[in-house]
């Protein structure tokens, strides 16, 4: 027993390996990852409303301001019962280092997304016009403050 | 008029067009394979909702979760130190890093729900044995000079295997990972200063230093994995780009840098056979007991039982908090609803 009842010291030999440890330890198996996903409309593939059976607590993205100046970004997500638990939470676990100024927390079913299949037709439209960019006026060069 | 020729579709054609659908789904299916294939060889990032393969879901849902679940087990050696720490600084800086424990932890379970893994279901799977964590955790933290020794060598050790995985193909794994990386640099740091302090002191302090150096070396080393002709999914997940080294290269880097650090603190490794490989251009170390690895890991370590018993302890004696959250939350709802209907009329 150590001086101060400390309960990490095993109640035989402390420094060596207990292998006759009683066999009744947990039986360790790979994770049952079976269970097929759902698509949810955010980055979270899990259906993500609070009363989604299993999850007790809903889920919300969070969104912090790094410093007066720049936008919230997405900082990732965490589970609470409602929007005032959610941004403390967020606080507790995205700000421990005056990472913010301020936090959105955003239902995550609330967030619509695009759909990343059809990348292609979607994003096509900037494809090709090039002349959007200033680069692509050269004849400029060389000419000075344009 | 295209709506009502649907409406009475003869049974061939929908016959025909069923067959159609599965052909868009193979078409889908190989569309999603060559994009994947694509972001491999450009060495971009897969994200949540891309078409990943089974396996590879399966493979960074076992990786993910089994790091959160160590995180979240992590807590367990450190926090009974809290109580016991030797100064009001060191407590205060104990409860700093227990607390990022605990929020590696929901980074982690975060990025593994993005792979459709439900969040309860993990935190079921771990109270129920059922899962796996670290075996580094189910050894016990004996003297205070263990909490310099787990900083210094169980964190370099994690830092060490983690930096490569802020590159890891999975994006939300990735970011993750930077996060973590961050802070996990002062954890390593104030081991470091725990243990100097310790070597600098009495010759009982430094003894016991020395002791909690010799007990973690051996397993933080072995915290890389087998060895690599002994790690199956290595290659593969090498492949994806989930993983950067090998196992034995990474734990080869880590030896080396210990070596240097146990100079400063003014203590030895507990491994006479170190030595630099001028030919590989790698550090060498003495044999590990894969054995202990093996048997630690299948549930018959030190601290294994204590350690489950303790999360599934923590989770009962949350419950009541969950509840009145919850209650709470469904309280504030229905006064709201009220409020409006109020409004309404």
């Amino acid at each position: 027993m150590s001086p101060h009842g400390n309960p990490e010291v095993p109640a035989s030999s402390a420094t060596e390996i207990n292998r006759e440890a009683p066999k009744a330890s947990p039986v360790v198996e790979p994770a049952d990852i079976k269970s097929s996903p759902v698509v949810g409309p955010g980055e979270t593939r899990v259906s993500t409303s609070s009363n989604t059976p299993g999850n007790a607590w809903g889920l919300w993205e969070v969104f912090v301001r790094s410093s007066r100046g720049l936008s919230h970004v997405h900082a990732g997500s965490l589970h609470a019962p409602d929007a005032a638990m959610a941004l403390r939470n967020a606080r507790d676990l995205y700000t421990r280092r005056n990472e913010g100024v301020s936090i959105w927390v955003v239902p995550a079913d609330a967030i619509a997304a695009s759909d990343p299949d059809s990348k292609g037709s979607f994003f096509e439209s900037p494809q090709g016009k090039d002349y959007r960019h200033a680069t692509y006026y050269t004849k400029s060069e060389g000419v000075k403050h344009l | 008029m295209a709506a009502q020729n649907l409406q009475s579709v003869p049974a061939e054609l929908s016959r025909g067009e069923s067959q159609e659908q599965s052909q868009e789904a193979a078409q889908r299916e190989a569309d999603g394979q060559a994009n994947f294939d694509r972001v491999m060889a450009e060495d971009s990032r897969i994200e949540p909702r891309d078409w990943m393969p089974d396996a590879y879901r399966k493979t960074l849902l076992r990786q993910i979760s089994q790091h959160a679940h160590s995180e979240i087990i992590g807590m367990q050696p450190e926090a009974n130190w809290i109580s016991r720490a030797p100064s009001l600084k060191r407590k205060a800086i104990l409860m700093a890093k227990v607390q990022d424990e605990a929020g590696h932890g929901l980074y982690l379970y975060s990025a593994a729900e993005t792979l459709g893994q439900n969040r309860d279901k993990m935190t079921a799977d771990l109270i129920a044995g059922k899962a796996r964590y670290s075996s580094i955790f189910n050894y016990p933290a004996l003297t205070w000079a263990d909490m310099g020794a787990i900083g210094w060598l169980v964190d370099g050790a994690a830092i060490c295997n983690q930096v490569p995985l802020c590159r890891a193909s999975y994006g939300p794994y990735g970011r993750a990972m930077v996060r973590i990386c961050k802070e996990e640099s002062f954890h390593q740091r104030q081991g470091f200063e725990i243990l100097l302090e310790l070597s600098h002191g009495t010759p009982e302090q430094k003894q016991m230093a020395q002791d909690a150096v010799n007990r973690w070396y051996a397993p933080a080393l072995m915290m890389f994995g087998p060895p690599d002709d002994d790690s199956p999914n290595s290659r593969q997940s090498m492949a994806w780009n989930i993983k950067r080294f090998s196992n034995d290269e990474l734990r080869s880097r880590f030896v080396g840098m210990m070596v240097e650090q146990v100079r400063v603190l003014g203590l030895t490794l507990p491994d006479s056979e170190i030595r630099f490989n001028e030919e590989t251009r790698k550090w060498e170390h003495g044999p590990l007991d894969w054995n202990e690895f093996k048997e630690v890991l299948a549930g018959r370590g030190p601290c294994n039982a204590q350690r489950l018993e303790r999360r599934r302890e923590a989770h009962d004696d949350g419950a009541w908090v969950r509840e009145a959250a919850a209650a709470y939350a469904a309280k504030r709802q229905a006064k709201q609803s009220m409020t409006t209907k109020e409004y309404a009329a």
